[in-house]
C-alpha cells in the first residue's frame, strides 16, 4: 500500500471509530436519562399525572405560611409546599435546611412520594439566590410582594 | 469622570478591536504584507485599554463611588476592602468586563510574546482574537455597561451577596477565566492556521505553550471553585454537577483532549484535523458555558441577572463564533494535508485513545447539562443530577485514568503490547491487592469507589514508572510535568473515591453539654454564644473534637446573619487533620434548648484539591520546560520576525519601534 492511500485509510478508521464510540456513549446516556433523570412536579402537576412512586422526583413550589412544623426528634421538618392551583403536597425532611429555606418562599426538594401522598425529601435544593422562584410561580410571588408594600 | 475614563477607555480598546480586525484579515490577502506590521501594536494596545477600563472599575469599588449604578447596585461602604476589591468582578457587568479584558490581554500577549508562528498565520490569529473582541465589547457598551451613572447617588449601596463575601472570590473568578478565556487563543490559532494553510507541526509547536498557561490557570479555577463550594455552602459537597460546574468542566475536558492531540501533532505530525477541530471546540465550550451562566437562564450564584435580552446577545455571538469556525473548517479541512500514520498499539495510539474517552466524556457532560434545557423548552421539566452523572461519566473516567498511567510507557509509533502487559503487570497486581484488601475489609463499598480505590494507587505508581532509569537531574522539567500531572489525578481520583466510600455523617438535635461520634471523633457541644464580624452578626457553636484519647480540638461552626443585605449563611467548621477532614455545621435550634448539629468525618477528602493543585503544578513545570527549550533553540536560530525591525536596531529586536 502506499504511504498517500495508507494514510487516508488510517484517518477514515480512527473517525469512524471516534464517531461510533461517541454515538455509542450518547445512546447509552440518552437511555440512562430516563430511569435517573428526575422529573419535576408542582402541586399541580401532581394532581394532574399522578403520583410517581417508583423513582425519584424533584418538587417545587412555595413553603404554606405556618405549615412548618418540627418533629420531636429535632432534625426532622414537615411543611406543606403549595402553588398558584388549589392543590399542596405534604413535605418531610430529616435533615439541616438550606439557609434561605423560610415559610412563605420558594422551594426545590429532591426525594420519592410515599403511597400516602407524603413526599419524603432526601435533599432540600440550596438555591444560592434569594431571589430564585421555582418555576410557573413568579407571577404569584410578585402578586404578594406588592401587597406587602 | 473617573467612571467615563473606564466607558471611554472600553470604547476606544473596542475601536483598536475594529481596526485590528480590518488591518488583520486584509493582511492575510496576498499582496497587502505591508500591513503585517500595524496589526501587532494595536493588539497590544487594544489588551492595554481593556485592561485600563477594567482598573477603572476596581477604582471605582474600592472608592465606593455611588453614582455608578453598578456599585450601587453590589457594594455598600461597610463592606471590607476585600470584598470592595473583588466585588468588582461579582457582578454580572463586572465579571463581562473581566471576561473581555483577559479576551484583549491574551491577544495582546499573543502579539507581543509569540515569535515561532508563521508571520501570516500569527496575523490571522490577531484578526480572530479581534473579531471574538469585538462582539463581546459590543455586549458590554450596549447590554452590560459596567459604567453606568445613577442620578441622584443614593446614600449607600446594596451590599454584595453575603456567599460571594469570602476570600475565594478574589481568587477563584481570575483564574477561571485566564484559563476559560485564555483558551480563545488555541481558537484564534486554529483559525488563522485554516486561513493560511499552515497546520503542521510548527503551527502545533508555537499553540502548544499558549494551550498549557489556559489549561493551567483553568485547573486551578476549578479546583478553587470546588473547594469554594465545599467549605461555604455547607452541605460538605465537593461537586454537585451543577450546570455552571459543567459550564467549566466541559472547556477543561476539551482543552486537555487538545492538549494531548497538540503534544502528538507537535511530535510526530499526526492528527492534524483533529487538533484543529479540538481547539475550535475547546473555546466553543468557554462560549457556552458563558452563554449558560450569564444569559439568565440557569439560577445559581454565578447567574448575577436575568434579561432575556443579554441571553439573546450572547447565544447570536455564540452562532456567530463558532458557526463561523465550523464553517471554516469545513472548508477548509480538504487542503489540511494527511498526517503521519502509526500503529494502534504506541504512544500516538494511547493519546487518541485518551482524546476519543475524553471526547465521550465531554458530550455526556454536555448532554447531561443542555438535555434538561432542551425538554424545558418542550415544556417538561426534568433535572439531571449526580444519579445520571456519576454512572454514564464514571466508567468513561476510570478506563481513561486507567490509559493515562500506561500511556506514557508506551513508545511512540510502534509498541508492543506484551512488552506494554510485562511493565504494567505490577500495578495491576497492586490494584488487584487493594480490591481485595477493601473487599475483604471494608465490605459493602460501592462499586465506583471500590474501583475508584484500587485503581487510585496502580495508576499513582505507572505515572511515576516513567521516571525510572532515568537521571534525575538531567531529567526535563517536561516529563517531570507529565508525571507531576498524571500522579495528581491518581490523587485528586483516590480523595474522591474514599471521600465517597468512607465519609461517615451523623446528624443530631442536641443539647450543650451532649456528645456524639462521628467516625473515630467524639464531638462535644459545649455552648452556643452570640459573635459579630464587620458586617454580619452570629450564633457561634462551640464544639470540641477529640479522637480517642488524642487533643482537644475546638470547631466553631456559625449561622450569620449578614447586613445590607441582610442574608443568614451558614460557615461550616473545618479542621484538617493529616488523613482528612472533620466538618461541622450548625443548623437552627429547635425551640426546647436544642441545636441542629450535622457532622461529617471525610477521611482523605483533601487529597481531591492537592491533587488538582498538583495537575496545575504539572502543567506550570511543564510550561517553563516548553519555554526554556523554546528560547534555547531561538538562540541558535535566526529570528523570523527580524526583517520586521527597523534595521537601525543593533540587536535585531522585532517589532521595538512598532510598538513604541
Amino acid at each position: 500500500m502506499k504511504p498517500r492511500a495508507k494514510a487516508k485509510n488510517q484517518r477514515l478508521v480512527l473517525l469512524s471509530l471516534a464517531v461510533g464510540a461517541v454515538l455509542v456513549a450518547v445512546l447509552l446516556g440518552m437511555s440512562a436519562m430516563s430511569s435517573q433523570a428526575a422529573l419535576f412536579y408542582a402541586p399541580g402537576d401532581v394532581r394532574k399525572n399522578g403520583l410517581p412512586l417508583d423513582r425519584a422526583v424533584r418538587i417545587g413550589g412555595m413553603v404554606r405560611e405556618g405549615s412548618l412544623q418540627r418533629a420531636p426528634d429535632g432534625v426532622t421538618i414537615n411543611f406543606i409546599v403549595g402553588d398558584d392551583t388549589s392543590h399542596t403536597i405534604p413535605v418531610r425532611f430529616t435533615g439541616i435546611v438550606p439557609n434561605l429555606f423560610r415559610e412563605g418562599s420558594g422551594v426545590v426538594a429532591e426525594g420519592r412520594f410515599e403511597a400516602d401522598g407524603t413526599f419524603v425529601a432526601s435533599e432540600i435544593l440550596a438555591k444560592h439566590d434569594e431571589n430564585y422562584m421555582p418555576p410557573g410561580i413568579e407571577a404569584g410571588k410578585h402578586k404578594t410582594e406588592s401587597l406587602d408594600e | 469622570m473617573i467612571a467615563e475614563a473606564g466607558l471611554a477607555a472600553l470604547w476606544l480598546a473596542a475601536a483598536l478591536s475594529l481596526l485590528q480586525m480590518v488591518l488583520g484579515w486584509a493582511a492575510v490577502r496576498p499582496g497587502n504584507e505591508a500591513l503585517l506590521r500595524f496589526v501587532r501594536p494595536v493588539a497590544v494596545a487594544q489588551g492595554a485599554l481593556a485592561a485600563v477600563s477594567f482598573l477603572v472599575l476596581i477604582w471605582l469599588f474600592l472608592r465606593t463611588d455611588l453614582s455608578v449604578k453598578l456599585v450601587v447596585a453590589n457594594s455598600h461602604s461597610d463592606k471590607p476592602f476585600l470584598y470592595k476589591f473583588a466585588g468588582a468582578w461579582g457582578n454580572h457587568e463586572g465579571s463581562m468586563l473581566l471576561w473581555v479584558t483577559v479576551l484583549a490581554v491574551a491577544g495582546g500577549l499573543v502579539a507581543l510574546l509569540e515569535r515561532r508562528l508563521r508571520r501570516d498565520t500569527l496575523v490571522g490569529t490577531l484578526a480572530a482574537q479581534a473579531t471574538i473582541a469585538l462582539g463581546f465589547y459590543a455586549f458590554l457598551l450596549f447590554a452590560s455597561n459596567p459604567f453606568e451613572r445613577v442620578s441622584p447617588a443614593p446614600l449607600d449601596g446594596q451590599g454584595l451577596n453575603p456567599l460571594l463575601q469570602d476570600p475565594g472570590l478574589a481568587f477563584h473568578p481570575p483564574t477561571l477565566y485566564f484559563g476559560y478565556v485564555g483558551i480563545s487563543v488555541a481558537f484564534s490559532f486554529a483559525v488563522g492556521a485554516l486561513i493560511t494553510r499552515d497546520v503542521g507541526r510548527d503551527f502545533a509547536r508555537a499553540m502548544r505553550p499558549w494551550i498549557l498557561g489556559a489549561w493551567i490557570f483553568l485547573t486551578l479555577g476549578i479546583t478553587a471553585g470546588s473547594y469554594w463550594a465545599y467549605y461555604e455552602l455547607g452541605w460538605g459537597g465537593w461537586w454537585f454537577w451543577d450546570p455552571v460546574e459543567n459550564a467549566s468542566l466541559m472547556p477543561w475536558l476539551a482543552a486537555t483532549a487538545l492538549l494531548h492531540s497538540v503534544t502528538v501533532l507537535a511530535t510526530r505530525d499526526a492528527l492534524r484535523a483533529w487538533t484543529v477541530m479540538l481547539a475550535v471546540v475547546a473555546f466553543s465550550m468557554s462560549m457556552i458555558g458563558t452563554f449558560l451562566v450569564r444569559s439568565g437562564i440557569l439560577t445559581s450564584v454565578h447567574a448575577f441577572a436575568v434579561d432575556p435580552k443579554r441571553g439573546s446577545f450572547i447565544l447570536i455571538l455564540l452562532a456567530l463564533y463558532i458557526g463561523g469556525a465550523l464553517a471554516l473548517f469545513a472548508a477548509r479541512v480538504g487542503t489540511v494535508k494527511e498526517g503521519s500514520t502509526f500503529r494502534i498499539v504506541s504512544r500516538e495510539g494511547a493519546l487518541v485513545l485518551n482524546n476519543l474517552l475524553l471526547t465521550i466524556i465531554l458530550c455526556l457532560v454536555m448532554l447531561g447539562t443542555l438535555y434538561p434545557l432542551v425538554t424545558e423548552a418542550m415544556g417538561s421539566k426534568i433535572s439531571v443530577g449526580p444519579p445520571w452523572f456519576n454512572p454514564v461519566t464514571a466508567p468513561f473516567a476510570l478506563v481513561l485514568v486507567t490509559f493515562m498511567g500506561a500511556g506514557p510507557l508506551l513508545k511512540w509509533r510502534k509498541d508492543d503490547a506484551g512488552a506494554l502487559l510485562r511493565r504494567v503487570a505490577l500495578p495491576l497486581l497492586l490494584s488487584a491487592a487493594t480490591a481485595l484488601a477493601i473487599v475483604i475489609f471494608a465490605p459493602g463499598t460501592r462499586i465506583l469507589p471500590l474501583l475508584g480505590l484500587s485503581l487510585a494507587p496502580a495508576v499513582a505508581l505507572m505515572s511515576l514508572m516513567p521516571l525510572l532509569n532515568r537521571n534525575l537531574r538531567r531529567t526535563p522539567l517536561i516529563i517531570w510535568g507529565m508525571v507531576a500531572a498524571h500522579l495528581g489525578i491518581a490523587v485528586s481520583l483516590a480523595g474522591m473515591a474514599s471521600e465517597s466510600a468512607f465519609t461517615k455523617e451523623v446528624l443530631i438535635a442536641a443539647r450543650p453539654g451532649e456528645s456524639a461520634e462521628v467516625g473515630p471523633f467524639t464531638i462535644r457541644f459545649d455552648a452556643v454564644e452570640p459573635t459579630a464580624g464587620q458586617n454580619w452578626t452570629a450564633i457561634q457553636g462551640r464544639l470540641t473534637a477529640q479522637r480517642g484519647d488524642g487533643a482537644e480540638i475546638p470547631m466553631l461552626p456559625e449561622a450569620r446573619m449578614f447586613s445590607d443585605p441582610p442574608t443568614p449563611t451558614s460557615e461550616a467548621a473545618i479542621e484538617t487533620r493529616w488523613d482528612g477532614q472533620l466538618y461541622a455545621v450548625i443548623g437552627e435550634p429547635d425551640g426546647q434548648g436544642r441545636w441542629q448539629l450535622r457532622l461529617w468525618w471525610k477521611p482523605w477528602v483533601t487529597l481531591i484539591w492537592f491533587g488538582g493543585a498538583l495537575v496545575a503544578l504539572g502543567g506550570l513545570l511543564s510550561l517553563v520546560g516548553r519555554v526554556l527549550r523554546d528560547r534555547r533553540v531561538r538562540r541558535e536560530a535566526p529570528e523570523p520576525y527580524a526583517d520586521e525591525a527597523v534595521a537601525a536596531d543593533p540587536r535585531g529586536r522585532p517589532g521595538r519601534e512598532a510598538l513604541a
